[in-house]
């Protein structure tokens, strides 16, 4: 199977391990159960320095399972061998085609496939991400709560504050644009982190009474403390929380407490302030950890709800998200907007 | 007469005993693998942010924040006094410390480089595992991942916060610090740096709450020989101590965008 995988986050060696993996893939009968993950072989975590699970290094969480289970899957945890492969080559006629679409006249939108990380980049045959509710379908939302969501597409006109990340409400400043346009929070760095578009990638590590949660994206290091139980005074309130962690057998869990209001819960709805994050690190096998998380916010959602992230071990470094430093496109679109209203004035004045 | 004798040696013993106590507290802790433990959070004290040279205490630029936004003086951290700057360079320094608010890239929350950010007024923590460590700093959330495993490698690309490889030289560990971006800065004072800049910095503890910092510039392009500069970095031995957000981002937007406003902008 041809693949074509890039961003400038994955390097050659990945690229490789992922086209070995695919191949592996094609050519492996152990897996063609249907509607049943392949079996892992019999796995002895290894043990760092202080006799925790090694889960240091970095991470691939890159997916092209859906987050919610498509309506065509209802009923089943995993697809078939078949689906999967089906699901490949489509992607992959899409990229082929989204890649030799260039020039032309018109809009030339954001990315083409070259720069998405939309692969698989495991044997991970599920339905959704979300395994809870297991119906993989979000809880509804508590009475009154509604999403908001931006969006590629124009603006929502919605209120400030922007709790969603992508797109904006409307371009009178820049408090009206999405937290990573402003390069305050990425798109895909969470907490929890979800696959998306590129920069798919996290470093963990650990230390006898810490373990950081890096993702690249937007170079958020998130310290988890290891030797406190109690979190930070309520009143301190973080766009990335208060992480609090310990081991659990083989399992790296962090509890994470006081995001701010500035931030949703997930996908557009509610705000941090009542979110209870759980993340659940396990190695699962030499090159692949489990992330597993859940947002536990019942004044928003109705219940608690589970996904799970299979991650797959990169050879690669992190590249610096210099997000901020580079963030010609706010100037951009508020000065767009300016000359757009100076253009619409000409315009009006010049009827009359 | 035997009571005091008593009582004297009662106090040598307790006297030797609190010293031996305060030596082994002072020790420097270990990892596993028998490098000096530097994990932790750290901080500079002193005014090496706001010049790197021996200046004068100053008024603030802000008037409204009166005493409180003075900048205090400074013995300096450059060993010999003076960073050795080409001529030219030396008049850039010099227009820079005299447009400071205007062209400090601080001012606007940027990521502050090698070896500024080891200095600001903030704490950072430092992650340490055998074969990479993670430099973590509160101010805007900077970082950097420094690889103890990757010898003769080199920088794929430029970066706000460089190419970081490691070494343990004795007990002091040893940062080379490459492919930082241009644009950074040294301190509040216009002190700069060219493209080719590298950074080696020297890491040695002494005792386990402070560390000695030395960082030698190497910037043929800007100065006329390699320059040092060295400070001590203090552990934070505040309760529970931990870095906070400082997402500057967001502090500075009315400063950057505010002239794009809907209404401002005309």
């Amino acid at each position: 199977m041809e693949t074509h995988v890039s961003t400038s986050a994955i390097q050659p060696n990945q690229l490789h391990r992922i086209l070995a993996i695919s191949v592996l893939m094609a050519l492996s009968s152990t897996a063609a159960h249907a509607a049943e993950p392949p079996k892992q072989a019999k796995f002895t975590v290894p043990k760092n320095e202080y006799g925790q699970p090694d889960l240091r290094g970095v991470w691939n969480f890159s997916s092209n399972t859906p987050f919610v289970r498509p309506a065509k899957y209802q009923g089943r945890e995993f697809m078939t061998k078949e689906e999967v492969a089906a699901d490949h080559a489509a992607i992959q006629a899409r990229s082929e085609r989204s890649d030799n679409e260039s020039g032309g006249t018109g809009g030339v939108g954001g990315y083409n496939q070259f720069w998405v990380e939309s692969l698989a980049q495991d044997e991970n045959y599920r339905t959704s991400l979300l395994i809870d509710p297991p119906n993989g379908q979000l809880p509804p939302l508590q009475p009154g709560m509604k999403s908001e969501n931006g969006g590629l597409g124009p603006d929502t006109g919605g209120e400030r504050p922007v709790r969603f990340r992508v797109g904006g409400v409307r371009k009178d400043g820049p408090e009206d644009r999405g937290l990573s346009e402003r390069c305050l929070m990425g798109f895909n760095s969470g907490p929890p982190f979800v696959p998306s578009m590129y920069n798919n990638n996290v470093q963990i590590f650990q230390t006898k009474t810490h373990a950081v949660i890096m993702t690249e994206m937007i170079h958020d290091a998130r310290i988890v403390k290891l030797d406190a139980k109690a979190h930070i005074d309520p009143a301190l309130r973080q766009w990335s929380g208060d992480s609090r962690g310990y081991y659990e057998g083989d399992t790296l869990v962090v509890e994470t407490r006081n995001f701010t209001d500035k931030t949703n819960v997930f996908r557009g709805a509610g705000n941090g302030t009542t979110m209870k994050l759980t993340e659940r690190f396990t190695r699962v096998g030499k090159d692949r950890v489990d992330y597993k998380f859940t947002i536990d916010d019942t004044t928003t959602f109705t219940k608690p709800f589970t996904a799970l992230v299979p991650m797959v071990r990169t050879d690669g470094e992190l590249f610096e998200y210099a997000c901020h430093e580079g963030n010609y496109g706010m100037v951009n679109i508020l000065q767009g907007a300016r000359q757009e209203e100076r253009e619409a004035a000409a315009k009006k004045s010049g009827a009359q | 007469m035997h009571s005091i004798v008593r009582k004297l040696t009662v106090l040598m013993i307790g006297s030797v005993a609190l010293g031996g106590a305060a030596v082994a507290q002072d020790k420097v802790a270990r990892t596993p693998a028998g490098k000096p433990d530097l994990n932790g959070i750290w901080q500079a004290m002193g005014s090496a942010h706001w010049n790197l040279e021996p200046h004068n205490a100053e008024p603030s630029p802000v008037v409204a924040m009166g005493a409180l936004g003075a900048i205090p003086g400074g013995l300096g951290a450059v060993e010999g006094g003076r960073i050795p700057y080409k001529p030219e360079a030396l008049k850039k320094r010099d227009e820079n410390k005299a447009k400071w608010l205007e062209l400090d890239p601080l001012v606007q929350c940027k990521l502050p480089g090698v070896p500024r950010a080891t200095y600001l007024p903030h704490p950072f923590q430092i992650v340490q595992e055998p074969n990479a460590m993670l430099m973590t700093y509160e101010f805007a959330g900077a970082d950097r991942i420094v690889y103890f495993n990757k010898p003769n490698t080199e920088y794929q690309v430029e970066s706000w916060m460089g190419y970081n490889l490691a070494r343990w030289d004795g007990d002091t560990l040893v940062i080379d610090v490459t492919g930082q971006m241009e644009d950074s800065w040294f301190d509040s004072a216009g002190n700069f740096h060219g493209p080719n800049l590298k950074v080696q910095e020297r890491y040695t503890a002494k005792g386990a709450n402070v560390l000695m910092y030395e960082a030698t510039i190497t910037d043929p392009d800007t100065f006329t020989k390699p320059w040092k500069i060295s400070m001590p970095l203090y552990r934070r031995l505040d309760k529970d101590m931990q870095l906070l957000d400082f997402k500057c981002v967001e502090f500075v937007e009315e400063l950057l965008y505010g002239k794009y406003r809907k209404g401002v902008m005309k």
